[in-house]
C-alpha cells in the first residue's frame, strides 16, 4: 500500500512558493464545503482526478465529498448515446431513452446529500440532479445556499443539436460551467469557466519508477523490450481510434520493425467498451507484435511502466475531450503523436514536444520520423516534462478550483 | 531622504487567475476587430497582459494574443506585426488601448482587399480573466526587504505588482510605495521599466539589480 501524500511532496516537483500560495489562497474558502458527484468510482479520467484531488482539498481545510450516482445498464446505454452525440456522432433517442435517464437523476437526487456549499457535477450523467433536488432556486443567482456547477470533461465543440437542446435545459440552471477548452464553450447565460484537467506527478502512474521495476513489470505482463515500444493507453472507445493506430503501426512495420502495446480496460459506465475490444482483436489477430493489454481500471503502476518502456506514446483520437494520457506520456519525457482533436492540440506544441496528426499515414510518418531520430525525439521529451510542470499538474488545478470557490462563495 | 519607519510596511500580493470564456469567436479578421470593439475591459487585459502570467516555459510568437492568432491561425504575418508592436503597458486606460487596437486592425483591413480568415486553423476565443489576489507572507519596510521579498515572492506577485496596475489594489502599487519611502531614484528606475519585453523571472532579476544598485551592495 503506497504511502499517503501530502501537499508539502510536492514540493519536490514544483516551486516551493506554489504550494504555499495554494495554503494562502485555501485559506479564504475555509471550512467552506465542496461536494464531486460523478457516474463512477473507479475507471476513467474524472474517476482517476477526483481520488486525487479529495484528499488534498482535505488537507486544505476544505471539507469535501465526492459521491457517485448509481442506475441500471439502461441508464448508461443511454448516457453512452449521449456522451456519443454530445461528442457529434449521430445517435438516435427516444422518449423512453431520456425518461430512464431524468428517473435515474430522480433516484439519486433524493438518495444523495446534495447539500454543500459548492457542488462540481462531473459530466452528462448526474447532469439532471439540479432538477430533482428539494432546495428551492433564488431568482437571478442559482440555487440558493449551495453554488453548482456543471463540469464538462468531453469535447462538446461540436454536438448533435438534439443532444446539446436537451442537456442544456439542465446545464442553464447551474450558477456556471467549467469546459476543458475554449472551443468547447456554448452559448449560455451562465459564466463559463476555463480549467484544465491535470495530472498527479506524484500518483502510482506518474511516480518515478526505477529501471528494474519498469522491466519486471514488462516481464510480468508479458511485452519484451528487445524493440521500440509505440503505445496507446486508452479506453477501448471508437474516439481513441485503435484501430486507426493498428493502421498506423502496420505501415511503421514495413519499414522499421516495432512493436504496438494498446491499453485500456472498459470502466463500469461504458457498455461499449466491450465491442470495440473484440474488433480490437480481430484486427490485431495474427501479429505477434501487437500486445493488446486489458487492465483493470487500478493498474495505474503497470500503466507507468508501460509509458516509461515506449519509445513513442500515440494518442490519437478522433474527438477528445482532454486527453491526459498525453501529459502522461510528456511527464515521462516522451515525445507524443496525438490526434488533432480536443485538448491533445493544447497539450502538444507541434515539432516541440510532438505532433499533431489528421490521419494514419500522418501518425506513420511521425512515428517513423521520431524512431530514426532518437536525439530529437529525446529533447522533445525533456521540453514535454517542462511544459507539463507548468501547465498540467494537479497543483494548478487545484489552485484555480479554489479561485472558483472563492469566486462563487465571494469569500 | 529616506521615510522608513514612517511609511506603512509594503506588502506582497502574490495572484491567480480564473479564467472564462465568453463564448464569442471570431473566423476573420473583421470578426476581430468587433470583438475587441465590444469586450469587456478584463478581455482586453486577459488577452494582452496575462499571457506573462500564464507563460513561463515555451512562450507563443507574441505575448498579445490578437497578434498570436493573426499570425498563427489565420496566417497574416504583417497583421500579427503590427498588432504584437502595440504595448499594453503605454496606456493607462484600457480604452485607449482599445481605440489603438482597432484602429491597427481597420488600417490593415482598409489597405486589403479581402478580408483575411481562418481557413484551416482555429478561430479567435475571446476571454476575460479574474484576477484573484492572495497575501503573500512578504512585508518590507525598508529597501533592503523590499528587496529581500521580491528575490522571494511567487512569480505571479511580480506580475501583480508590475504587470497589473489597473486591477491591482491601489496600495499595491510598488512605485508609489517607493516614492512614499523617499526613494524616488529607485522609483524612477523602476518606472521606467518595460514589463512587455521582460518575463516575469526576467522582470526579477532587473528589480534585483536596480534595488542591490541603491543599496551598494557589492558586484551590482
Amino acid at each position: 500500500m503506497p504511502e499517503a501524500i501530502h501537499l508539502d511532496d510536492y514540493r519536490r516537483v514544483v516551486p516551493p512558493q506554489t504550494i504555499d500560495l495554494l495554503r494562502r489562497l485555501a485559506g479564504r474558502v475555509r471550512g467552506r464545503s465542496l461536494l464531486h458527484v460523478n457516474s463512477t468510482r473507479v475507471g476513467g479520467g474524472v474517476a482517476e482526478m477526483l481520488s486525487r484531488y479529495v484528499p488534498l482539498f482535505e488537507e486544505l481545510g476544505v471539507p469535501v465529498r465526492w459521491d457517485v450516482i448509481s442506475g441500471a445498464e439502461e441508464f448508461f446505454r443511454v448516457t453512452k448515446s449521449l456522451h456519443n452525440a454530445l461528442q457529434g456522432q449521430e445517435q438516435a433517442f427516444t422518449a423512453e431513452m431520456l425518461a430512464a435517464y431524468l428517473e435515474t437523476n430522480r433516484e439519486n437526487a433524493a438518495r444523495l446529500h446534495l447539500d454543500s456549499d459548492v457542488v462540481i457535477i462531473h459530466d452528462p450523467q448526474p447532469a439532471a440532479l439540479i432538477v430533482f433536488t428539494r432546495r428551492p432556486a433564488s431568482a437571478g443567482t442559482g440555487r440558493e445556499g449551495g453554488r453548482w456547477v456543471w463540469r464538462c470533461h468531453i469535447d462538446v465543440s461540436r454536438p448533435q443539436r438534439r443532444a446539446w437542446a436537451f442537456l442544456r435545459q439542465f446545464v442553464t440552471r447551474y450558477d456556471g460551467a467549467i469546459f476543458s477548452l475554449p472551443k468547447f464553450a456554448q452559448q449560455l447565460p451562465l459564466p463559463q469557466y476555463l480549467i484544465y484537467p491535470s495530472i498527479d506527478p506524484l500518483s502510482e502512474k506518474n511516480r518515478d519508477l526505477t529501471a528494474e521495476e519498469v522491466a519486471a513489470t514488462l516481464d510480468r505482463l508479458g511485452v519484451p523490450r528487445d524493440k521500440p515500444i509505440l503505445l496507446q493507453v486508452s479506453r477501448f472507445d471508437r474516439f481513441k481510434d485503435p484501430i486507426g493506430v493498428i493502421n498506423a503501426y502496420r505501415l511503421v512495420k514495413k519499414h522499421d520493425d516495432c512493436r504496438l502495446v494498446l491499453v485500456g480496460g472498459p470502466a463500469d459506465d461504458d457498455p461499449e467498451g466491450a465491442q470495440v475490444l473484440a474488433e480490437v482483436m480481430g484486427a490485431a489477430q495474427g501479429d505477434a507484435d501487437i500486445h493488446i493489454l486489458v487492465l483493470p481500471p487500478a493498474a495505474h503502476y503497470e500503466v507507468n511502466a508501460l509509458q516509461r518502456a515506449a519509445s513513442i506514446i500515440v494518442q490519437k483520437s478522433t474527438r477528445e475531450g482532454f486527453g491526459l494520457t498525453v501529459a502522461e506520456g510528456m511527464w515521462k519525457g516522451k515525445p507524443v503523436i496525438g490526434g488533432h482533436a480536443g485538448g491533445i492540440t493544447e497539450q502538444i506544441i507541434e515539432g516541440v514536444t510532438g505532433y499533431t496528426v489528421n490521419s494514419v499515414e500522418g501518425c506513420a510518418y511521425r512515428a517513423r520520423y521520431l524512431l530514426h531520430n532518437p536525439a530529437l525525439a529525446s529533447q522533445m521529451g525533456h521540453h514535454g516534462r517542462e511544459y507539463v510542470r507548468e501547465r498540467f499538474l494537479i497543483t494548478r488545478d487545484l489552485a484555480e478550483h479554489l479561485a472558483l470557490m472563492v469566486t462563487l462563495l465571494n469569500a | 531622504m529616506s521615510l522608513e519607519g514612517a511609511v506603512q510596511p509594503f506588502e506582497f500580493v502574490a495572484c491567480l487567475e480564473l479564467r472564462e470564456m465568453l463564448g464569442r469567436v471570431a473566423w476573420d479578421e473583421r470578426e476581430l476587430l468587433a470583438g475587441i470593439e465590444d469586450a469587456p475591459a478584463d478581455s482586453l487585459y486577459y488577452h494582452t497582459r496575462s499571457y506573462f502570467l500564464r507563460t513561463h516555459y515555451l512562450s507563443a510568437p507574441y505575448p498579445n494574443d490578437f497578434a498570436t492568432w493573426a499570425a498563427i491561425q489565420v496566417r497574416d504575418r504583417v497583421l500579427g506585426e503590427r498588432l504584437a508592436v502595440v504595448d499594453p503597458f503605454d496606456f493607462g486606460d484600457v480604452e485607449l488601448l482599445r481605440a489603438d487596437l482597432i484602429s491597427v486592425i481597420d488600417a490593415h483591413l482598409g489597405s486589403r482587399g479581402t478580408v483575411p480568415r481562418v481557413d484551416t486553423g482555429e478561430p479567435f476565443h475571446f476571454m476575460r480573466s479574474m484576477l484573484i489576489d492572495v497575501p503573500a507572507t512578504a512585508k518590507a519596510a525598508t529597501l533592503e526587504e523590499f528587496r529581500d521579498g521580491l528575490a522571494r515572492v511567487d512569480g505571479s506577485a511580480i506580475y501583480y505588482h508590475f504587470y497589473e496596475p489597473a486591477r491591482r489594489r491601489p496600495e499595491a502599487d510598488p512605485v508609489r510605495w517607493l516614492d512614499a519611502m523617499g526613494r524616488h531614484d529607485v522609483a524612477a528606475r523602476v518606472r521606467a521599466l518595460h514589463p512587455s519585453m521582460s518575463s516575469l523571472d526576467g522582470m526579477r532579476a532587473e528589480l534585483l539589480a536596480i534595488c542591490d544598485q541603491a543599496l551598494g551592495v557589492h558586484g551590482a
